[in-house]
């Protein structure tokens, strides 16, 4: 199915779309304020870009330094090259400790990875311990954004969950009654749990430790409280120096949420007495991105969600529409790199405005690569048979003056003379659902222009 | 200086008075300007859906078109746009490298080579101005929101220079109008909505005559306001400027 088909069915509901569209709008804002307030933060965004642009073009080098690094500091170095691999390491883990409930703290890697139904599926409870993550996982649902994984839903439908998953009163829908009560629910799941499941936001060759951002803390929490701590990292997430992380953690917040930073920074760098820690470092076709001189520039995003909340499409359609796990303009170009023909539509779910790369805080050319992506998309044939065609009609047609001149006045006479009832109709003309067409003037610029001129 | 007018296809075809208008405002600047008569399109329609290979001997004609020019002027900073930045699949020949650089939108030409910042004439209206992306981030004619939170640009500023007239203060300043090439056939859905929430902006701010550098995202904001008979009227910045009597 494709972008437009499923951007239709949630932009149907009016109000929720209003109410989407001016949530997020909300979050860029508060972005836009905490951006005006910093006088080098366009510095700071060209001095990340460049900081990833050299750990991408030595990210073997880097690697092997954080493994050397982690290994030296006690830490279990994994690697795995794809999705399967990184389940099945996390799996054996959790086996060896003979543990079957496990809390994991938001990763959108491991959302990625699809982990949790692998987990599932072996019999290992698996708890989400985010609270946005923890309401979409009760729903089964898959996050709609980035940082704010259940911003599709209104707290109308989280009363209603709680009410069916954790027996909240029916009906009650008060945020603070319900964070309450997520609260109180995942207080036994962090106690009970000897393995803890995060991500990481960065990871350091220099120290080869890892770096975890969350405002609510619930990955210190899990991780401090279990025994064993497993943390999944794609291969981007490196950055060279500790020094570095600054730049980051000061873009990072501000993009996401226009926090000057996030809550909770934890850093982990070697396991406390008695405990392990373990590094995942996950290909899933990185290194293939890598490798697109056009699109690795993508592989800089430190999934801040920025161009989510900018993007007036996104806004407007919400993250489920791009059935991918990272939505939004920096997902469509991501998401060709994993499945070309799947996500085809996705580079074309965007009108090129730019304000994705304008909002990028590591400059990411977002706009620009979706534009390149749709010419792969049409080389490879995953456009629409009948678009490519009367595309290569309008090109011939368009080439020669001629035709131009005679098919324009043809065009505007027929729209002139037919019936509107014919010209709008709207199983026929999209345009038409909601728009009225030009109204056809009798002369063109061009018929005018040569009058004028012989005059 | 030997001056091209490039009246974009759609323009031309749906939007004579704007080629019209765009004639006469030179024309008063001091400067004439030719129309070749041999001119089509950009070939950006093709291009943005993908189909660039198939554009290239649209790209061809308008350098051939254009190549005995010192300076194109269009109406479209759209169009401008993708000349400059997507021209780049041709081989960059001198005559391809010179229409590149020598394509102007018509208000950076009038601002920044012929160094006119003010113009007379009178306009007591509301006006709101919807800027074009590809105009502002593409070619940088205005500041962008994502940067800073001063609204400036050429074109406001030409705008404001006429006596008489209130530019509407919009709750976003600079959000995409959902136009969008044939974004606005194949994501329809989402295309309107956003061209509606445009309007609204302007409707809920006053705008009674709103206003542009750029005809494309203009038709599909008039194509909402007539459906919906707004008391709305939608013109290119150019017919205010040239002095275009309003009924």
């Amino acid at each position: 199915m494709s972008h437009s088909l499923r951007a239709a069915t949630f932009v149907a509901d009016a109000d929720r779309t209003t109410w989407h569209d001016e949530t997020l709008w909300f979050v860029r804002q508060k972005r836009d304020k905490a951006v005006y307030a910093v006088p080098e933060f366009q510095e700071l965004r060209e001095l990340a870009s460049q900081i990833k642009e050299h750990t991408l073009g030595r990210l073997d080098e880097y690697l092997k330094q954080f493994e050397a690094e982690a290994r030296r500091n006690g830490v279990h170095v994994h690697w795995a090259a794809d999705a399967a691999e990184h389940n099945d390491i996390i799996l054996d883990i959790i086996r060896r400790h003979n543990d079957t409930r496990v809390v994991k703290s938001k990763s959108m890697l491991t959302e990625e990875c699809h982990l949790n139904p692998h987990l599932l599926g072996h019999g290992i409870e698996v708890i989400d311990t985010d609270l946005g993550e923890r309401i979409i996982q009760l729903r089964e649902e898959a996050p709609s954004h980035l940082v704010l994984p259940a911003i599709h839903l209104k707290k109308e439908d989280v009363g209603a969950t709680f009410h069916q998953h954790l027996g909240t009163e029916k009906g009650n829908h008060d945020p603070q009654q319900l964070t309450e009560a997520a609260r109180q629910h995942l207080r036994a799941k962090f106690l009970a749990a000897e393995v803890a499941i995060s991500g990481v936001n960065f990871a350091v060759a220099e120290t080869g430790g890892v770096v975890i951002c969350t405002n609510e803390g619930n990955a210190d929490l899990g991780v401090n409280l279990a025994r064993v701590h497993i943390a999944s990292m794609g291969i981007e997430k490196l950055i060279p120096r500790l020094s570095d992380l600054g730049v980051f953690t000061r873009l990072l917040a501000r993009s996401a949420t226009g926090q000057p930073v996030t809550t909770y920074t934890s850093h982990y760098t070697k396991p406390a007495d008695g405990r392990e820690l373990h590094v995942v470092i996950v290909d899933n076709g990185r290194t293939q991105q890598l490798g697109r001189p056009d699109f690795r520039a993508s592989l800089k995003c430190i999934r801040c969600g920025a161009c989510m909340n900018t993007c007036p499409v996104y806004r407007r359609s919400g993250g489920h529409s791009y059935d991918f796990t990272v939505p939004g303009p920096i997902g469509a170009i991501l998401s060709p790199n994993i499945d070309l023909k799947k996500h085809s539509s996705l580079p074309f779910a965007s009108t090129l405005c730019g304000s994705c790369t304008d909002v990028c805080p590591v400059k990411i050319d977002i706009h620009t690569q979706l534009y390149k992506w749709r010419q792969v998309l049409a080389e490879a044939g995953e456009i629409p048979i009948a678009k490519k065609w009367s595309l290569r009609f309008m090109g011939r047609f368009l080439a020669s003056p001629k035709a131009f001149g005679l098919g324009g006045k043809l065009a505007r006479t027929g729209l002139r003379l037919l019936p509107h009832q014919l010209t709008h109709a709207q199983a026929l003309n999209p345009w038409a659902v909601a728009r009225e067409l030009p109204e056809p003037p009798k002369q063109s610029f061009r018929e005018w222009y040569a009058r004028a001129v012989k005059q | 200086m030997r001056v091209a007018l490039f009246i974009p296809c759609y323009v031309d075809q749906f939007y004579p008075q704007v080629g019209i208008a765009s004639l006469q405002l030179l024309q008063k600047l001091g400067v004439r300007a030719h129309f070749p008569a041999q001119q089509t399109c950009c070939g950006q329609p093709l291009a943005n859906s993908g189909c660039e290979r198939d554009a290239l001997p649209i790209y061809r004609h308008f350098v051939d078109t254009f190549q005995g020019y010192d300076y194109v002027v269009a109406p479209s900073g759209s169009c401008v746009y993708h000349v400059r930045k997507h021209f780049d699949k041709l081989e960059q020949t001198a005559e391809v490298q010179h229409v590149r650089a020598a394509t102007y939108d018509l208000i950076d030409f009038i601002t920044q080579i012929l160094g006119v910042t003010e113009l007379p004439g009178r306009f007591p209206h509301k006006v709101g101005l919807h800027l074009s992306c590809h105009g502002q981030r593409g070619l940088h004619q205005a500041n962008e929101s994502e940067l800073t939170p001063v609204r400036d640009g050429q074109l406001r500023r030409l705008l404001a220079s006429l006596e008489g007239i209130e530019l509407t203060e919009l709750d976003r300043n600079d959000e995409c109008c959902g136009f969008g090439g044939t974004f606005c056939v194949s994501e329809e859905a989402i295309s309107a909505r956003m061209g509606q929430d445009r309007v609204q902006d302007h409707l809920r701010n006053g705008t009674t005559i709103l206003t542009g550098g750029d005809m494309s995202c203009l038709m599909h904001l008039q194509g909402i306001v007539r459906r919906r008979q707004l008391p709305m009227q939608v013109l290119h910045a150019v017919e205010i400027l040239n002095g275009e009597v309003v009924t």
